[in-house]
Formats: C-alpha cells, structure tokens, sequence
C-alpha cells in the first residue's frame, strides 16, 4: 500500500491490521456515500418518487448500533494482541541508551561506541532502547520500523523493535520540542549482523559499562560502596534485577529507574537499614554518566568482581 | 409576596420560574467549583503518592491548632448561615441579620487566623518561591507540598473572601428588610456558596493539617 | 411569496437602538449572538491567516519563507485562536445564543447579563491573545506541553496562557446559562422529547463547557505559577511530573472536541431534516447519541498519550473506550443518511453543507478509529495523519455545519435573503477545497511526516504542494460568504417569517424577531420536524 518500507518484525503485522481497517472504512464510506446519493437523486424534489410515510423501526436502528460495535470490538481486539507485543520486549533484546536533548540524539551502545543522530543496529537481533531528556520531551520515531515512543526528562521510557532488512531508515524526532525541532532526525542503519560487528568492532572504546566503572571511582561512589569502606553503604553488588526492602516498609524493584533515582534522587527511596547519608548528584554528573553508572552497577555482581580479582 | 418589591426580570414568566433558574444556577455554579477544587486534590493526591514521607513532614510543620480552630470557626459560621436562613423563612428579621454578620465575623476570623500561620511559615521559611529555606531529606518534596498547600488553601481563601462581601451584604438587605418568608432566594444561595465553601476546607483539613499526624 | 400581508410588524431586537452603545450593553441574547459572531468572525480570519503561512511556508522542504521560530508560532497561534477563540465558541456562543431561547419558546436565556458577561470576557481573553501577538507570539503549540512552556520556551506564554483563562470563564458561564434556560425556560408543551436536536446538542454541549473548562483553568494556573515563580507540580527538575499536566490538559481537551462537534451535529440534524423535508430518523436515538457522546466524552482522553509513558494497561482501557464512543458517531451518520429516505429533497446552500459535513465528519469519524486502535496509534500519532483527522472533524465537520448554520438562519437572523447561486458555489468549492487540502494529509501521515515540522524531507513535496493548492482554494471559498452575506444585509430581498417553509418555534416569529422573540409564550403540541410526517 505504500512507499514506506517494512523494515522491523512488527512492520508487516501493524500494516495487515492498518490494511485490513482501511478496507473496511472504505467499504462504509462507499456504502454510506452510494446511499446518500441514491436517496438525494430518487428523492429530489419534483421527482415522483413514492413517499408513502416510513415508519421508525427499532431493528434498524439496534443493527445499525450493534454490528459496528461488534466491529469495532473485533479491531479493538486485534489492535490489542498486538500493542501487547510492541510494550513487551523479548528477554534477549540488547539494549541500547538514548539520551534526547534539544536537538539531537544521543546514543551509547552497551560497548561504549557513541554516535549523534544515527543509530546503528544488528538486522534480526531484537533491541531494546532505553531513552531519557535532558531537556523537554522529544518523542522517538522511525517510521519504517512503525514505532514511536516520547523520551521524557528523568524518567526512562523504553522502546524495541528487531530491524529485518538492511539499510538506513529516517529517525524523527515527533514530539514539539522548541525551534529546531523539525531539524532533530537522523537515521537508524540496519546492518547484516557480521557488517554490525565490524561497525562495532571499528568504533570499539571502552564499554559502557567500563566508563562506569571509572566513573565509580572516580565520582567517589566506591568510597562508601566498596564492601571494604569504613561507611556503613550498601555495597551493591547483584543490585540490578533484585527487590530492595526499604526504611519505610515497602520494596521496591531494582529496575533503571531506581537506579537513577538512588544516583539523582537518594532520599527519596532509602533502603532498609541504612542512613540517609547519600549526597544528590543531580546537577553535578550528566545524563550520559548516570547511563554509564547504571550500565556499570546492571553488571556489578560478586560473580564478576571475583573473576577480576582472580584474573 | 409583595410583586412591586421584588419585581420578575422579564425573561421569565413568574416568580418560581424565576426561584428555579436562579438555584439550578447556583448548584451549576458549584459544581463547577468542585471541578475546580478537584483538579489541585487530584493533582495532590498524585503528587503525595510520589513523595508521602515528604508530604507527612510537610503536614507536621503546619500548625494544627490554628488549623482546627479554622476548621471550627468555618463549621460554626456554616451554622449560623443555616440558622439564619430558617429565621428568615420563619418570618424573622433581627436575629437573622445579626446571624449574617456573625457569618461574616467568623469568616474574617478563619482569614486573619490563616494570615497568621501565613506569617508564621514565612519565618519558618517555608514559602516556596518567595522564602524557603528548608535542607534535608523531604526540603524537595516538602517544596511541592508547600506549594500545592498555598494554592489551594490562597484560593479557598479567596472563596472565603467573597463569601464575607456576600454575607456582608445579605446582613445589611435583610436588615432593610429585603427579605422575607416569600421572597428570599439570593438570602437561601448566598447561604449554599457558603456551605460549599465550607464543605471544601473539610477536605483540605485532613489532607493539609492531618496527613502527617496520623499514626 | 406573499408580500401583501403587511400586518403592523413589531420593532425588530436589530431597530431596539443603533448606537455603539445599545450594542456595548445589550442583555439581548440575539444582539450577543451577533457581538460574538464579529468577534468569532474577526478571529476565523486571523487564524485563518496563520493557517495560510503555515501552508506556504510547507510549499517546499526547506524552510526558506520563514526562521523555524515564526513558523513554529504560527502554528501555535493558529491553534490557540482557532480551538479557543473560534471553535468552541462559534456555533454555541453564535448560533445557541440567537437560537436556543427562540427555539424553546422563551423570551431570552436565564441570566442576560451573565450572558453580556460572558461576551466580554471573551474579548478581554481576545485582546490578550492579541498582545501577545504584537509582544512576538508563542511558540509552545496550542498544548503547551510541559516543561517546555514552563521552562524552556523564551516566548510570551504567560500572555495567551492568561487568555485561554478568561476566555475559559466566558465558556463556563455560557453553559451555565444555557443549562438553566433549558432546564427552567421552556414553553408550556415543550416536554424534553420534543426539543429540537440543536436544542439537545446545546445541552449537551453547556454540561461539558461547564464540566470540563475549570480542570483547564486550574491546569494554566498552575503553569503560572510554575513559569511565574519556578515551583510547580509538572516540571520533573523540580520533582514535578509532566505526563500528570498531559492528563490535565486532556481531560479538559478532548471533551472540548466535543465541545466542537457536538453542536455541529444539533445544526446538521436541523439542515437536514429541511431539507428533505421528513422527521429525523430515530429522534430517540439521536438524542441518546447525544448524551452518550458528551459522557463517554470525558472518559476518552488517555487516547492522547498512548507513546506519551501512559502504562501499557491504562492505555488499553483508553483504547477500548475510544472505540465505544464512536458507536454513537456512527449511529448519527446513519440517521441523517436514513433522514433522506422518502424525502423531499432540495439542494440549497444550507443542505450542501449539512450534506458535506456528513461525508467530512465520517471521514474524520473514521479515521479516528485508526488513532483509537494502540497499535496503529503508535505510527500514526503526531503526525499529519493527526492533524488531518482532527481538521475533518473540527474545519470538515465544525466550520461546514457552523456555516451552514449560519446560511439556514441567515434570514432569521438579518431579515434578508442571500444570492443562493452564489452560496452553493461557495458550499461546493469548499467542500473540494477542503478534500484536496487535507486529504494528502492523510498520505502524509502515513508515510511518517511528523507533525510541527518547518522543514520536511523532500520526499513529501508533492502531497504538500496539493495540499496548499487545496488551502488556496479553501481560503477563496471562505472569503466568498463574507461578500455576499454582506451584500445581502443591504440588497437582499426581505425574507418574512419562514422564508424555508421550515418547522420550528423560530420560524414562527417575524425576521428579524421583536426584543422579546413572543408576543405570547407558545404552546407546544408535537415534536420536532413536523414536516408532512
């Protein structure tokens, strides 16, 4: 139906259901209009047309309220199944960070590559992206890929699609964001999986993960953090992916946003046993570190920290 | 009913259509103003949920005491509106204009009291915007309570205002005998602004002075 | 038509005075129809000449006609004066206020001074826009998402955020009004289910203007104060959340776009009934559709933010309850179709348009159901597919149904007849002008142009370019019926009471009405469009 490629794994689902809908709202707007215009010309004035009075008749009215709502019970349906799928990433999805700010996008891959308003990505390796502003909200579009999602400042918002055919896709930035707006796209570069891990392989540093790591030190986290610090901090080890019992009772998952939040925001979730003592650092460090933090604290487990030590 | 005191505008046919629309007018009226109101609880209730500790410390440094004497000094008031209304339709004059003014001394009570506890947290430093100077933990959350806390009790506030020049002016009509068993619509929706007026601060009153307090 | 009957005809509300002042402080609901009409009138326009840059400016891809800075406050400007300055207000403030005490046999609304009030707080909330105009404009799009109008927008927000306030009021009390004139106003026999269909949409209308306007002005107040003095609830730096202002906002804003529609549907149920000559079909359950539009109506708004970071479950219900409302839209394009069998059409400019506004809002009506379906919103959403479903429903449906309107009612309202030939021109060249302006749209949007964009990629040249053609033919058609209704107001042949042969209290009173509309109250004693059964 049209010029705008199928380039993701949900692009050839969403178009059936669009075609699909699309079919059906043609066929009442032609029944509609032929109707009309039947009636507007065996009944023009003048015409000798009979006119005996009509009765109302309630059948009419109920097919009329009930087979549209039956109808759009069913697309409703359809449209759900599949908005489910679009909000739930696969497990093995690879993530990749996003930072949005007036006007460009930011991305770092899980191995530390940076670019600027392109995004490169594996064909058939689903990915997930982790998106926050600095700014204002921007909004993540790829019309190819039929996705789109807003990216709100300090808060995370995830999107993910597997890219199924090579070649490089308009990025658009679809939420008003102040004067440049229309000027904040890019281009998302799908690639043969071997082509990506020669991409990756050439704009190789050190990975996030990495930088975080540095950043840990040098920040002074690990000066409360080390399980050998003379302050009583949790040591955060296996954090990532676990509950945390808090001071106030409740637990709380430790997902990114807590993560940030524990960076950004420590008073507001204290965890269960220990002193309000943590320093804010919002303001002092930026989005991109406070990715490269969580990158890092997501893979600070005991398992890891003994293999290095024994390395 | 005296048709040369209180003449019918012409748009109606009779005085009860006339008493109809005018208090199908005001119950209209305030509904809207509950929509009013209930855009700041909405927006403080979802606010609190994202920072209860700080909204409970927020709520404890206001001052209950004054809060509950505002809360009683509004429930009397609502009270002698009530009552004086009765005496109008009962015939009565005197007594129904000095239970107008009470309404509208006790009104202007709650507000100097209000301004009180105003001054008080100005000290305190806990005006958002104009004098904070809060540190801690909460001094983030404790920021938007403040700040919803001045909205909402600054615009009751100015409810209450308007309804002491109202009050103010139904004391003095009925004095002049404006009303009477009849005819004293204005009299009957002037006292249902009030009790409105009054029915909002028994929300704030928990949600402000209580929330911090309990347990 | 019979000109000889020359009863002594009674002064008309239009020979009660002349001067400016007789205007300035009329409580007559029929002269402030007419004040908000210029006013209304005078902001189409100016609106309209935003529209006008905006598509010039999208005439090639690059933004060469103007910076990214005016463009962007074009847009805004044109959005904020057409939903708040002309939409909203047009037809009920105009049209409902003329009409509705005529209609239900009353002598004017509840309250006229309230009614008078309600006019000037529209312009102060008019000259406000303005100055905000002649300061260097806005630029945060007529939903002033935040924390971009809160923090980072240099422009006058302040200004126009205060002029959606007034103007706010003056809908909130025409509601108000129109609710008690309904409920206490009605002529002896008048029962509920012999009001006419305008009569309902107006009623419903009023509840929703009532119901919904004071969530929009505690929403701009509190970006006031967040702009104002920096401490607020929406802004995430100062711990504030600003999806809850999108809630807020669309609580208010998507019952207004039924605040815009609903009494374009009262209009068209009159139209057509006239022009075929019949009864409604289902009067019942148009009626019912009504009021089932008004309440789902502020149940619906989450709709708006199915990518905004609104929960994947909450979007469902959002989802689901978008496409129960458009059960009752449906209903109504089926009635009015139905209205036709057995009719006795004529095609004058009145019924060109109600017949236009069919074909538009189902289009429009339509193509929503793609933005209610989560999935396909996920694409389509801000872009121009959007934008050209919401100008079928609001310029397709609303300004077609307001004209027409205003064509039908002409002669009540001035006492004189316009040229008819050139008024179904006009009603035809801008139905055209209006499919070829915003149907590419739809293609746009598709294919993924975004919304709000000064420049675009050069891929979308050529449905831009028609669309503008189409916007050129669509401003043409909209300057013709400020021409020749003038012209009417002065030439026009003398129209009498009923010029339509029409059914309805309104047209048994002379053109134009006396002050007080009836000499006696009228006694109802059937329902509405008693035409030949």
């Amino acid at each position: 139906m049209s010029m705008l490629p199928q380039a993701s794994s949900f692009a050839p689902d969403l178009d059936h259901l669009f075609d699909t809908l699309l079919l059906l709202c043609g066929l009442v707007t032609v029944g509609v209009f032929v109707v009309m215009i039947a009636f507007c010309v065996k009944y023009r004035h003048g015409s000798a047309a009979e006119r005996t009075p009509a009765r109302q008749h309630l059948g009419v009215e109920l097919t009329w309220t009930l087979i549209p709502f039956v109808l759009f019970m069913g697309i409703f349906g359809w449209s759900v199944q599949l908005w489910i799928r679009l909000r739930t990433p696969p497990k093995d999805a690879q993530p990749v960070y996003v930072v949005a700010k007036q006007w460009m996008w930011k991305v770092q891959h899980p191995g530390g590559q940076r670019e600027i308003d392109t995004l490169h990505v594996p064909v058939g390796q689903p990915i997930r992206l982790v998106m926050t502003s600095q700014d204002v909200i921007h909004s993540f579009y790829v019309p190819a890929f039929r996705v789109k999602q807003d990216v709100l400042p300090d808060r995370y918002t995830e999107l993910w699609f597997t890219a199924t055919q090579a070649g490089s896709f308009h990025l658009f930035c679809s939420e008003f964001c102040g004067t440049d707006h229309a000027r904040m796209g890019g281009s998302v570069i799908a690639m043969a999986p071997a082509d990506y891990a020669r991409w990756l392989h050439a704009h190789a540093s050190l990975s996030l993960a990495a930088q975080g790591e540095a950043l840990f030190r040098q920040l002074g986290c690990s000066g409360c953090h080390d399980p050998q610090s003379g302050v009583h901090a949790p040591d955060l080890y296996d954090l990532y992916g676990h509950t945390v019992p808090l001071s106030d009772g409740s637990q709380v998952m430790a997902d990114e946003r807590y993560l940030q939040d524990s960076i950004l925001l420590p008073k507001k979730q204290i965890a269960a046993g220990y002193a309000p003592i943590m320093p804010s650092f919002e303001g002092r460090i930026g989005a991109e570190d406070v990715l490269a933090l969580v990158a890092y604290l997501k893979t600070r487990t005991r398992a890891a920290e003994d293999s290095h030590e024994h390395r | 009913m005296n048709a040369r005191l209180h003449p019918v505008p012409e748009q109606f046919d009779d005085p009860v259509q006339q008493r109809e629309a005018a208090t199908l007018g005001m119950w209209a009226f305030l509904a809207t103003e509950i929509l009013f109101f209930g855009v700041l609880f909405a927006g403080y209730t979802l606010c609190r949920v994202r920072f209860p500790d700080a909204f409970a410390e927020g709520s404890r440094h206001t001052d209950m005491l004054l809060g509950t004497i505002e809360t009683a000094v509004l429930l009397t008031s609502s009270c002698a509106v009530a009552l004086s209304v009765r005496e109008v339709q009962l015939g009565g004059r005197r007594l129904a204009s000095a239970l107008l003014a009470a309404t509208a001394a006790l009104g202007v009570t709650f507000l100097v009291m209000h301004g009180f506890e105003y001054v008080a947290e100005y000290r305190e430093g806990l005006i958002p915007a104009i004098h904070y100077t809060q540190q801690g933990v909460y001094a983030r959350g404790m920021e938007i309570f403040y700040c919803l806390y001045y909205f909402i009790t600054g615009f009751h506030s100015i409810h209450v205002m308007v309804g002491v020049a109202l009050m103010a002016v139904m004391a003095w009509r009925t004095w002049r005998r404006a009303y009477d068993a009849d005819y004293h619509t204005p009299l009957e929706l002037t006292a249902l602004y009030w009790h409105l007026v009054d029915i909002v601060w028994i929300f704030v009153y928990p949600l402000v002075y209580l929330v911090g307090r309990a347990g | 038509m019979s000109t000889v009957e020359r009863a002594p005809a009674p002064r008309s509300y239009l020979e009660e005075g002349y001067g400016l002042r007789s205007w300035l402080t009329t409580h007559d609901h029929k002269r402030i129809a007419i004040l908000y009409g210029v006013g209304i009138t005078f902001f189409f326009f100016l609106g309209g000449l935003a529209a006008a840059l905006i598509r010039w400016e999208l005439v090639t891809p690059a933004g060469d006609l103007m910076s990214a800075e005016t463009y962007n406050k074009a847009f805004t400007f044109h959005g904020v004066v057409m939903v708040w300055f002309f939409l909203i207000p047009s037809i009920p403030a105009t049209l409902g206020n003329f009409l509705l005490p005529l209609m239900i046999g009353a002598r004017d609304v509840a309250f006229p001074r309230l009614n008078l009030f309600s006019w000037y707080l529209y312009v102060v909330g008019g000259l406000f826009t303005l100055l905000c105009l002649l300061l260097g404009g806005v630029d945060t799009g007529w939903t002033f998402y935040t924390p971009f109008s809160t923090m980072f927008s240099n422009s006058n927000v302040m200004l126009v955020v205060v002029g959606v306030f007034v103007v706010g009021f003056s809908s909130i009390f025409t509601g108000l009004n129109f609710i008690v004139t309904v409920h206490t106003m009605r002529a002896p026999g008048m029962t509920w289910m012999r009001l006419p269909l305008f009569v309902w949409a107006m009623y419903a209308v009023a509840l929703v203007m009532m119901l919904a306007t004071p969530v929009l002005a505690m929403t701009l107040a509190l970006i006031g104060l967040e702009r104002l003095f920096g401490v607020g609830i929406f802004d995430p730096a100062l711990g504030g959340d600003p999806v809850l202002f999108q809630h807020f906002f669309w609580f208010y804003s998507h019952p207004a776009v039924y605040i815009m529609i609903l009494p374009a549907m009262g209009v068209v149920s009159e139209l057509i009934t006239h022009g075929a000559r019949r009864r409604i079909f289902g009067y019942k359950f148009m009626v019912w559709a009504i009021i089932g539009i008004a309440v789902v109506g502020f149940l619906v708004w989450g709709h708006h933010m199915f990518v905004a970071g609104q929960s994947m479950y909450a979007s469902i219900v959002f989802s689901i309850l978008s496409f129960i409302i458009a059960v009752p839209s449906a209903i109504k394009v089926f009635n009015w179709t139905a209205t036709l069998y057995k009719g006795d059409i004529s095609f004058d400019a009145p019924m060109l348009y109600a017949l236009g506004f069919v074909g538009l809002f189902m289009l429009g009506g339509l193509t929503g159901l793609f933005l209610a379906a989560t999935a396909l919103d996920v694409n389509l959403t801000d872009t121009y597919f959007v934008v050209a479903h919401f100008h079928y429903i609001m310029v397709g449906g609303a300004v077609m149904a307001y004209l027409g309107g205003i064509h039908y009612w002409w002669p009540k309202i001035t006492g004189r007849l316009y040229s008819e030939a050139w008024a179904r021109f006009a009603a035809i060249l801008m139905f055209f002008g209006f499919n070829l302006t915003f149907f590419p749209q739809y293609i746009l949007g598709y294919e993924g142009m975004p919304r709000r964009y000064h420049e675009y990629l050069p891929q979308f040249q050529v449905w831009n370019v028609l669309s503008s053609a189409g916007a050129t033919i669509l401003g043409a058609a909209y300057l013709l019926p400020l021409f020749y209704l003038a012209w009417s107001l002065r030439h026009g042949a003398r129209a009498g009471p009923n010029p339509w042969d029409a059914t309805g209290l309104e047209w048994t009173v002379p053109s134009p009405p006396p002050l007080r509309n009836f000499d006696e109250a009228p006694e109802v004693t059937e329902g509405p469009y008693a035409y030949r059964r």
